[in-house]
Parts: structure tokens; sequence; C-alpha cells
């Protein structure tokens, strides 16, 4: 302990508070502890602190000890569960007591008890201190295995090969190492001599067989040391038993472990299967979103818009331009939605009366003129925007996420984006069933010569409709936008999958999208969830399964039925 | 009598002697044969679109005469150009492997596969030649694959895709779903074709000791004989009975199918011919182009050959050709920032930037207002004209009576 005094510091003992002489400020040096020594200190410190009168304290305390507790902090923090006056702070005392005990308990019979305390809890905590318990090394013995045995192997079977096992007795000193094609070469090119080794013109030595009994010369010779061939291999693999065996010695906790981690693991298990289902639905909305406007353009009218990708990024970018102007969040979006909708809605209008309105007698012509203004556009979009991702900021309150526990969980724009997609169905329905431009567009689209006799003016009808197509997509690109990077290329990401959806769910119907979404949707998830590396791998078998898909029902999920169906 | 091939095909003859006159010209002008005036890279340019004229041929078959608007092709030619690509990068990394061999001990067979897979897939992290590799090291086997594989795979796709009666935008969907998922697969590093890296050095022949100068005027020749052999090949299938049952299938497949003809055969037929046409335009395109990589079979390509079809005019092979040449040359032209800026008072119009703009709209335009594209001016000059049927169509369907016939 230091004290000032004077020039000088006065020294003293800090456990007795002896007096330990002065020393000039020359001589002292601060020292700065290193973040082992930091940790060190703040564990020990972590004791007083459980009983701090602070509950902050005494949760910092607690979360630090969950970091780094070990075997010496179980007394102070079973003394300090009595006191502990707030019962949410108990509780956690208690819990973390039981993981501590789990890991460092003092008999076998504490810690299996409080493994099976926990039950089938499948906190991350509870699962992260088990593991440690259950991990296994493999080795190998001369005789029987010894230790806390897991599963003892044979060579061959799954998942343990000889080559493995041999590598095992290597790396334990119970086998010679084996010659490598590399150290084969390099032993036979050092013991070159007139052009021959062993006996072996160099120029025969591309062949392995020449190499090993060169080898075999060198070795007669009493050159090298012996290697070991194929058949002692195999002999020396035989006489060997090879385990898995528990770090932790005892057989008790370890089963108690394992059990308990069995049962963990189906509900671990069941948990997952819901969090990819949530992620699956807000996929499935976020290409229900994107279809739906094709739904309608290319359903309901049977005009393929390939620029439909390109009204999902304008809308994205009316909304990037909104908050270029309003920077309050929330307000922003307000105002996007609907002139997101307008924008497209107008550019939408203006496309079909200058161009899809000639080509409706030549529906594979809309495509490539379609093609035309998509490429035209996003180019416009790269001119005027630049080719870097532009920002379009979702409010704070749709930051973060809604927690279940440790597995489920989904964020606010996704669960917005499931709504949004739920609202626009219900809109799409009522608009459709309900109103009178929906019968004029239902009868439009059966026969339009017909409804053009009935007094309904088809142009009319073909113009909003597909304005309506447009400004659905406007909509979805201010929502794909909120949590998707907006570059000129964000609709043709999803086009694509788009013309998916409609064509797999069946084309004219709104349900068959839906469907259509939602199976495009949880097909995605499920197969990235089999092999979560590789997300390309992933969208490759979903289009692949959807190709064969559309072998058996090459109208989609739902197809209509009769003289709508057409051709 | 029958009337002969070149009298049905009048076009073959002029075709045939402009792509000699051309191929002669190019190479008097060229660096390693004559006045040095045209550079190697334009006589790659040019060879190039020579392929590319090719495969725009094999469009015009399959969407010009037989109505199928395929969005796939490009995935076949890219095909075509990675299973020549394969044995070149084998056929050199091995040359170049053997040459910087160290130590005094000849390679095995096994060090030198060891050694060559090393070298070719160090970028994706692999040292293992994967299985598809199995036969890169020989050029006869992977010539064969050229035509093979992209024949499998579009025999194979169209027998799925006709056999269940899907036609229209469907199928042009359906074809369009195909590449993605190809050039998605591809993009993988775990492919087998390393990934997005692609095969590159393409250009270097193992087992040639040409330069890049007289190299690229070979190749041109050779894109000259493909291209001439394939425009032969495709006026022969469309001058005959096939033609025709080819050109009933675009115009009313229904009344085909009733006419006892198995239209399904023929599509699939078509559709795999011209895979594999396309195929072989993509082996002649990438030992010229130098790299091949997943971007090149991205969807975006199959649609841009539909434009050039379509600008140059369908159901004429020689409009596949000039639209082909045409716009990918032009492209080239503005792409590679040659062209001069536009100044327009306040605002410079730079074409590298309102390229794409341009052709998206002009695309539009000849749609629209030309459907017969660029082999429209053919018409012209020979004083070929539609009739004019004028004022607006009695009935809803398109041959209806118009007002002015209906008066006569």
């Amino acid at each position: 302990m230091l004290e000032k005094q004077g020039a000088d510091y006065a020294l003293s003992d800090p456990v007795s508070g002896a007096p330990a002489g002065t020393a000039p400020k020359a001589e002292i040096a601060e020292i700065k502890p290193n973040s082992g020594v930091r940790g060190l200190i703040a564990a020990a410190l972590v004791q007083f602190h459980l009983s701090d009168p602070d509950p902050a304290q005494r949760r910092a305390a607690l979360e630090a000890l969950a970091r780094e507790g070990g075997a010496e902090h179980l007394a102070p923090l079973a003394a300090a569960i009595e006191g502990e006056s707030d019962p949410a702070i108990k509780a956690q005392k208690e819990r973390l007591l039981g993981l501590l005990t789990i890991r460092f308990g003092a008999t076998p019979a504490e810690r299996v008890t409080a493994i099976e305390g926990f039950g089938a809890d499948m906190a991350l905590d509870f699962r992260g201190a088990l593991n440690p318990i259950l991990a296994t090394a493999r080795a190998a013995f001369d005789g029987a295995p010894a230790g806390n045995v897991a599963q003892e192997l044979r060579p061959g079977q799954r998942g343990f090969t000889a080559e493995e096992a041999y590598a095992l007795l290597v790396a334990q000193g119970l086998a010679p190492k084996r010659l490598t094609r590399a150290d084969l070469r390099a032993v036979l090119e050092a013991y070159v001599e007139n052009g021959a080794v062993g006996g072996v013109p160099l120029a025969a030595l591309d062949d392995p067989a020449k190499r090993d009994a060169a080898y075999t010369a060198l070795e007669a010779a009493g050159l090298v040391p012996a290697a070991a061939t194929d058949d002692e291999v195999a002999n020396t693999v035989a006489a060997h038993r090879y385990a898995e065996i528990y770090a932790e010695p005892d057989a008790a906790v370890t089963t108690a472990a394992a059990a308990a981690l069995q049962s963990v693991s189906l509900k671990v298990d069941a948990m997952q299967g819901i969090d990819l289902g949530l992620d699956a639905l807000s996929l499935a909305s976020i290409y229900f979103l994107a279809a739906i406007g094709l739904a309608i353009t290319f359903g309901v009218m049977g005009v393929i818009n390939m620029a439909h990708g390109e009204f999902i990024t304008m809308g994205a970018y009316t909304g990037y331009v909104v908050q270029l102007w309003i920077h309050d969040y929330t307000a922003s979006i307000l105002v996007a939605l609907p002139l997101a909708f307008a924008v497209t809605f107008t550019a939408g209008v203006a496309m079909e009366r200058l161009v899809i309105r000639h080509l409706y007698k030549r529906p594979l012509e809309t495509l490539l003129a379609t093609f035309g203004i998509s490429i035209a556009l996003q180019q416009l979009f790269k001119n005027i925007f630049g080719t870097q991702a532009r920002p379009l900021t979702a409010p704070d309150w749709l930051d973060g996420a809604w927690v279940l526990n440790d597995i489920v969980g989904i964020s606010y724009i996704r669960i917005a984006i499931f709504v949004l997609a739920l609202i626009f169905l219900g809109l799409y329905l009522f608009v459709m069933k309900r109103t009178r431009l929906g019968l004029e567009v239902r009868a439009v689209t059966q026969n339009p010569s017909m409804a053009a006799s009935m007094g309904i003016n088809p142009d009319r009808i073909n113009m909003l409709a597909f304005g309506l197509g447009s400004g659905i997509a406007g909509i979805a690109g201010v929502a794909i936008g909120l949590f998707a990077k907006v570059t000129s290329e964000l609709g043709s990401d999803y086009i694509v999958q788009s013309f998916m959806t409609v064509v797999v769910g069946g084309v004219g119907n709104i349900w068959g999208t839906l469907a259509g979404a939602t199976l495009v949707g949880f097909l995605q998830k499920g197969i990235e969830a089999l092999n979560p590396s590789n997300t390309l791998a992933a969208q490759t078998y979903m289009i692949l399964f959807i190709i064969i898909f559309i072998q058996f029902r090459p109208r989609g999920i739902i197809a209509l039925k009769g003289r709508a169906a057409g051709d | 009598m029958k009337p002969g091939f070149l009298a049905k095909n009048p076009s073959v003859l002029a075709f045939l002697a402009l792509l000699a006159l051309f191929t002669l010209a190019v190479t008097l002008l060229s660096t390693a044969y004559g006045a040095e005036i045209v550079s190697t890279s334009m006589v790659k340019t040019l060879g190039k679109t020579l392929c590319l004229c090719l495969i725009a041929i094999a469009m015009d078959l399959v969407w010009g005469y037989t109505g199928i608007l395929s969005l796939g092709h490009f995935a076949f030619f890219g095909l075509g150009g990675y299973m020549i690509g394969m044995w070149l990068m084998v056929a050199r990394t091995r040359e170049i492997v053997l040459a910087s061999a160290a130590g005094v001990l000849p390679m095995t067979l096994q060090e030198l596969s060891d050694a060559i897979a090393t070298q070719i897939f160090g970028v994706v992290g692999s040292s293992e030649l994967p299985a598809i590799w199995h036969f890169a090291g020989s050029l006869p086997m992977q010539l064969i694959f050229v035509v093979l594989v992209p024949g499998l795979l579009a025999f194979l796709f169209g027998w799925l895709a006709f056999r269940s009666r899907v036609t229209g935008v469907y199928l042009s969907i359906l074809t369009q779903a195909m590449t993605l998922a190809l050039s998605l697969y591809l993009f993988q590093n775990d492919s087998g074709l390393r990934g997005n890296n692609g095969l590159s050095g393409l250009q270097n022949i193992p087992g040639l000791a040409a330069d890049q100068d007289h190299l690229s005027v070979w190749f041109l020749w050779a894109s000259a004989v493909a291209l001439g052999l394939g425009y032969l090949l495709a006026s022969f299938v469309t001058s005959g009975k096939f033609g025709s049952v080819m050109r009933g299938i675009r115009d009313d497949e229904a009344r085909v199918r009733f006419l006892g003809y198995s239209v399904e055969s023929y599509k699939l037929f078509v559709f795999t011919l011209t895979a594999v046409i396309a195929a072989i335009a993509g082996a002649l395109y990438y030992p010229q182009a130098g790299i091949i990589n997943p971007a090149e079979m991205a969807p975006i390509a199959s649609i841009y050959l539909a434009v050039w079809v379509a600008i140059g005019g369908r159901g004429r092979l020689y409009g596949a050709v000039m639209g082909a040449a045409f716009v990918s040359l032009v492209s080239t032209w503005f792409t590679g920032g040659r062209a001069p800026d536009l100044t327009l008072g306040i605002y410079t119009v730079k074409w590298v930037d309102w390229w794409q703009v341009l052709l998206g709209l002009s695309f539009v335009l000849v749609t629209l207002f030309a459907p017969k594209g660029l082999s429209g001016l053919v018409d012209l000059l020979a004083g070929l004209r539609t009739p004019w049927r004028g004022g607006t169509p009695l009935g809803p369907d398109d041959g209806s009576l118009r007002e002015e016939e209906a008066v006569e």
C-alpha cells in the first residue's frame, strides 16, 4: 500500500498494515496488469460483490461468475443465496450454483443431483455445462481399454478407419510412422548413385512399384530404417483395441450428463424445428409480397412482366429518397409506403399504356419488351443512385427481435413483413371479391370480348390491374429494402423466385400464390437446414425440385379449371 | 422436278460467300498474316462474334422456327466452354508442372496428377482432382463431352418439360430456372469446377508453339468454318418437310398434333440439336476469351441472346446472324469506352453508362414497331412489303376482317 509522504511514498504491508519503509517516487512503477491478471482479480472480488447492497452489482457479479466461475466460488455463492432479497436474483444465484456444482461439485453424487435438478432445461448455459463433461478423446490400448469408456471402436467401422487407427497408434508411440510418398521420394533422392537407386535406374522410378523395390534394396543394404509394410500395419492395427474415453473420470456423472443431454436434445430439436418454421414463414411472406404483384399481372392478365423486379427496386429507392428528406424513421416509412405505391403505380400504368397494350396477343414478345425495359431501368438506377448500396433504415421500434428462449427468436422486421403480407392478402381478396373493380377484373380475365359486350372497358381494367400489381411491387420494395441492401439489383435477386412462386402456386389464383410462396419458402429453409454451410446448393436443389414438381403439376398447386384456364 | 437445296435456300450461297470474304479480309489485314491493320485483340473479338452468331442461329432454330423461347441456351454454351476448358487447363498445367519439376527422380503418375490438382484447385483450397476431371487429360474424351454433356442435359430437361406439355412463357421461366440452378451450382467452390474463379488461361493451347497473333487467326478460321457448317445444317433442317413441321408447331401446336405429328419428339430433337450447336459455339468461344466463369451462364446472358435474335429478326437464319453480330459489336464499341461522349448542353452522355439504357429502349422499340428486326431491311432492299390491310379490325381475333377490306 502506498501513501504520499512529502516527496516520497510511505510503504505498508497490504495484509497486516505494518509499515515497510519509504521509497522515492522514481523507484515506484505502476504495474499494469494484463487481461489475465485482471480477470483473476475480478473473479476474486466477485464473492464480495455477490452480497453487495446494489442489485446491479450483484447481477454483474453473477454474470462474471457465469463466465469464469470455479470450484472456489461454490461456497461463497451458496452462502450468498440465503440473504438474497430480490427473488429474480435469488433464482439466478440458485441456477448458477447448480451449474457450478455440475462442473466443480465435490462428490459425484452431488454433481449427479445437480444435473438431475435441471430436468430438460434447454438453456445454452446448461448445455454448456454438460458438454465439457461429455467431451471424449480417442485412445489406443494394448489390452482392455482403461478409464471412463464412452464406447469401444473397431477399426473399419463407420467414422473410424484403419488408417485413423494406425495414425492413433503412431501418435501414442505404439507404432512406427509409415513412409509417405513424399518421404520415400526424399529418401530415394538422397541415395542416388551412378544414375540408379538401389540398383534401379532413375528413369524407371516413375513407377511406384519400382520405387518400393528400390527402397527395399536400400533396406537390405542397411542404409535406411525398415518401413512398415501394409501387412505389418494391418497386424499392428489388429493387435490393439481402441476406445473413446471421457475426459471426466467418473462414470456416474457422465451417465447422468448423457441422459440429461439426451432428453434436452429432443426438446432442443423440437425448438429448432419451430425456429426453422418461423424463418421459413418469414421467407415465405417475403416471396409472397414480391410475388403478389406478379400474381395480378402474370396470373390475372397473362402478361409476363420481366420489369417487375425493377418495380420492387423502384419502391426501395423511393423509400431511400423519402428518408433523405424526412429524418424521422417512423414518419418516413409511413410516407414512403403510399408514395412507393403511387410511384410504381404510375410507372406501371405508363408501361401498360406505352408498351404492353400493343402486345397482348404476343405474350412471348411482352416478355422480351419488358426485359428491355428492365435492363434500361436497372442501368438508369445505376446512373442515378450509383452502384453502392443505399441505406433504408428501419425505425427503432422495428429493431431487435422477439426472443422466446435461447433457440427460438425472430426479428421484428420479419414479423412486420409477415403482417404486411397478411394485410395484402386481405386487401387483394377484398378488392377482387367485394368491389366493382374486382368484379370487372375477373370478368375481363375470363373473357375480354364478352366483358366488353357487357359495357366493361377492358383497356381501362387492364391498365388499372397492371398499375395495382406494380404498386404492390413498390410497397414490397420498401419492405424488402428494410432488411436487404438497396442496390439496383435488389429486384432481380427476387424475380426468378417470384416467378417460381407464381408458377408453382398456379396462375390466376391468390391462394395458389400463397401456397406457392409457402412451399418455396419452407423448401428453401428446409434444404438450407440440411446443409447449412451452403446456401447456393440449397437454391440449386430447390430449383431442381421445382422443375421436377412442374412435371407432376404443370398448372401449379391450385390449377384453374374450365374455360378460364385458357389454351 | 423438286427444287434443289440451294434453290430453296437462296441465302446460303450469299452467306457463305460473305463469310469467306470476311475471313479472307481479316486474315489479310491481321498481324500474323498480312498488313497488320487489324490488331490481335480485334481478331479475337471478331472470332468471338462469329461464335456468338453460331449460337444465335441455334437460338433462331429453337425460337424463331419452333417457337420455344428458351432462356437457357447460354447455359449449354457455357457448358461446352467448361468441357474444353477442363482439357486446356489440365494439359497446360501438366506442361508447367513438368517444366518446373524439381528433384532427380522422374514423377510418378500419382505425383503428376497431385501436382496438377494442387495447381488448379489451390484457389479453392483443395488439392484433389474431382471425379468429373477424370478424363480431363484426354482431348478426344473432352471433345466428346463438349457434345455429350450439354446434349444429354438438354435431352433430359427437354424430355421432362415437353412431355408434361409445358409451353409458352411457362417453358421460358422453367428454362430460366434451369440456367439459374446451373450457374448457382457452378458458383460453389466444391462444385469441382473452381467455383466463381472459373477456368482461366484458356487462350494458351498446349502443345502448340504458336503465338497469340497466329492462334487468334486460326481460331477465327475455325469459328468461321463452324459458323458456315452451322448455317448449312440449319438451312437443311429448316428447308425440308421437317422445317414445315417446325414452323407449324410455332404457329399452332395443337393443329400439328392433330395432324398426327409427334410434336414432343420434334421439339425435343430441335431443343437438343440446338443445345449441341450452342455447346460447340461455346467450345470455340472460350479459348478465344481466355476465361470462363459461372457469371457467363447467368440467366441474363440467355435473355441477351434472345435480344440479339429479336433485333436481327426471327425466323430467318441470316437475321439471327445479323442481330448477333450487330448488337455484340456495337455493344463492344459502346462499352469499350471508344464511343465519343454526347454533349447535350448541361449534361454529357457517357456511353459506358447509358448504352444499356439505349439497348433496352431500342429493344422495346424493335419489338413494338419492327417485329422483323434488322432483316426487315433486306426485305426493304428486295422491295418486299407486307400487304396493307387498312382500318381497325372488325372482330376480336387476329385474322378478322378489317374495315377497309370489308368495303371492297
